[in-house]
């Protein structure tokens, strides 16, 4: 109740509140430095709309998730939570797939197997565990949107460089020009990298990423390997 | 043979590491000891083992479209398929769950050594991946989705194994500092990768040997089908003809 009464004290935004969707984004980031839900980041990268698509089912899920385990925090026996948490993943992610297939149908396809993996997803059990187990709905819902956010900013930056240098398009438009009729880039030489569209440049290409972050912000540098 | 193909397949080529990015939290904060990652590589092993068929099992006859009719023909039209996710994690959660049981009283000493990883099994991508890709191949029985379970742990287990041995190395190596840890490991699994992709020419060797396999697959198919095609269109017999002729011919 005490913990009630406190969020109607603060206003919807206090700093406190922006600082949930904020952290997440840059020195906490889920994918960079918290090291969670890499699985599914990885894979469907090679496409940016493909990436976009799955950082909002993300959100979706990790919001509404965050929400309504905070609702039932009070009343989840802490012995069976695991289960409980895995029984509400798993409901959201039906709601996501069954949308995506009835309104992007040939992207679905594409996606198939790693929507349903959001359901193992280690950011949605690491948030459901570290946060909306312990707050109110309105700061978990901050929460879990901050950690998606995190989780899709990494996902756009990384689609974003495979697709322009693997296939010369972004969002399916070749902003390079066009390779078969060597127009606009290709005409004075430029050819696609296709190695990047292929599984192991998702693994560096986030390596690189992180090694920029660490070298702008000494912080987060480990010290041990 | 078509089975050892599948098994050096599951295990080399669509290793659930370097392929398809499966487990890969677990892969990256394990891995940092041989000893520990020995461990969770051969636990995946065992659960990917029981997890695998049981969820073949349930796929065949419950969640598939039209896999209920051995209740009965009026129940042939069902289509369950959009509870998979919650089978398949409930079966998963189940079996780590009695794994675990099953350790600790049988072998206490491993299950003290794995400690906190065996429950995790649970929400590891790799497991859950499993039988998702195992229910999208559409295996013909139960053995082949067995040997496919058995071969993508043992994938598992090679990487982590692979990588954690590298990372007690890497130890004594002098890394830029922004890429001590995470950012080496990252960079160092992408070159893995590329290694582990010169295997896909294992067992293709050239283009020719997987076409032919697929005509002879085509020619029984279009045979049966001629006489549903002569009650309904003459023109359709003829052009299958044609096709057949030209089959037979090649």
């Amino acid at each position: 109740m005490a913990d009630n009464k406190q969020t109607e004290k603060e206003p919807l935004f206090s700093k406190k509140n922006l600082g949930l969707v904020k952290d997440p984004l840059t020195d906490n980031n889920p994918i960079t430095v918290q090291v969670l839900g890499i699985c599914s980041a990885l894979a469907i990268t090679a496409e940016l709309k493909a990436s976009v698509i799955m950082a909002l089912s993300v959100m979706f899920v990790l919001a509404m998730g965050n929400v309504v385990i905070s609702l039932m925090r009070n009343i989840i026996p802490s012995a069976i939570r695991i289960i409980a948490q895995l029984v509400v993943v798993a409901a959201l992610v039906i709601i996501v797939d069954l949308t995506l297939k009835a309104y992007v149908p040939d992207l679905a396809k594409k996606l198939s197997v790693f929507v349903g993996l959001i359901i193992t997803n280690c950011i949605i059990m690491g948030r459901f565990e570290a946060f909306a187990l312990g707050n109110t709905p309105w700061k978990s819902f901050l929460d879990g949107i901050g950690n998606a956010a995190g989780y899709g900013l990494i996902l756009v930056v990384v689609g974003f460089f495979r697709e322009l240098l693997g296939s010369g398009k972004l969002f399916g438009y070749e902003v390079l020009g066009n390779p078969v009729e060597k127009t606009w880039l290709y005409s004075i030489g430029y050819e696609n990298n296709g190695f990047m569209l292929l599984a192991p440049m998702a693994l560096i290409t986030l390596g690189l990423i992180i090694g920029f972050q660490r070298s702008r912000n000494k912080s987060l540098i480990e010290e041990t390997h | 043979m078509e089975l050892l193909q599948l098994f050096l397949k599951s295990i080399f080529i669509d290793n659930m590491v370097f392929a398809t990015f499966l487990g890969m939290c677990s892969y990256l904060a394990v891995s940092k000891k041989v000893s520990t990652a020995v461990g969770l590589g051969a636990a995946v092993i065992f659960v990917m083992l029981v997890t695998v068929p049981l969820n073949y099992l349930l796929d065949q006859y419950i969640l598939r479209p039209g896999a209920l009719v051995w209740l009965g023909e009026e129940y042939a039209e069902y289509d369950l398929s959009f509870l998979t996710f919650i089978l398949f994690i409930a079966t998963i959660a189940t079996m780590v769950q009695l794994v675990e049981m099953v350790v600790e009283k049988f072998a206490p000493a491993l299950y003290n050594s794995l400690g906190i990883f065996l429950p995790l099994i649970a929400v590891n991508c790799a497991i859950l991946g499993g039988s998702l890709f195992m229910q999208q191949k559409e295996f013909a029985n139960i053995t082949e989705a067995t040997v496919y379970g058995v071969g993508s742990g043992i994938g598992w287990f090679l990487a982590i194994l692979a990588i954690g041995a590298i990372r007690e190395k890497i130890r004594y190596s002098n890394v830029p500092p922004a890429f001590r840890g995470l950012g080496m490991t990252f960079i160092l699994t992408g070159l893995m990768a590329i290694g582990f992709m010169s295997f896909g020419g294992m067992l293709t060797g050239g283009d020719e040997a997987p076409k032919k396999e697929v005509v002879e697959n085509v020619v029984p198919a279009e045979v049966e089908e001629t006489p549903v095609e002569t009650t309904i269109d003459s023109t359709a017999v003829e052009t299958v003809n044609d096709s057949l002729t030209e089959i037979a011919q090649n």
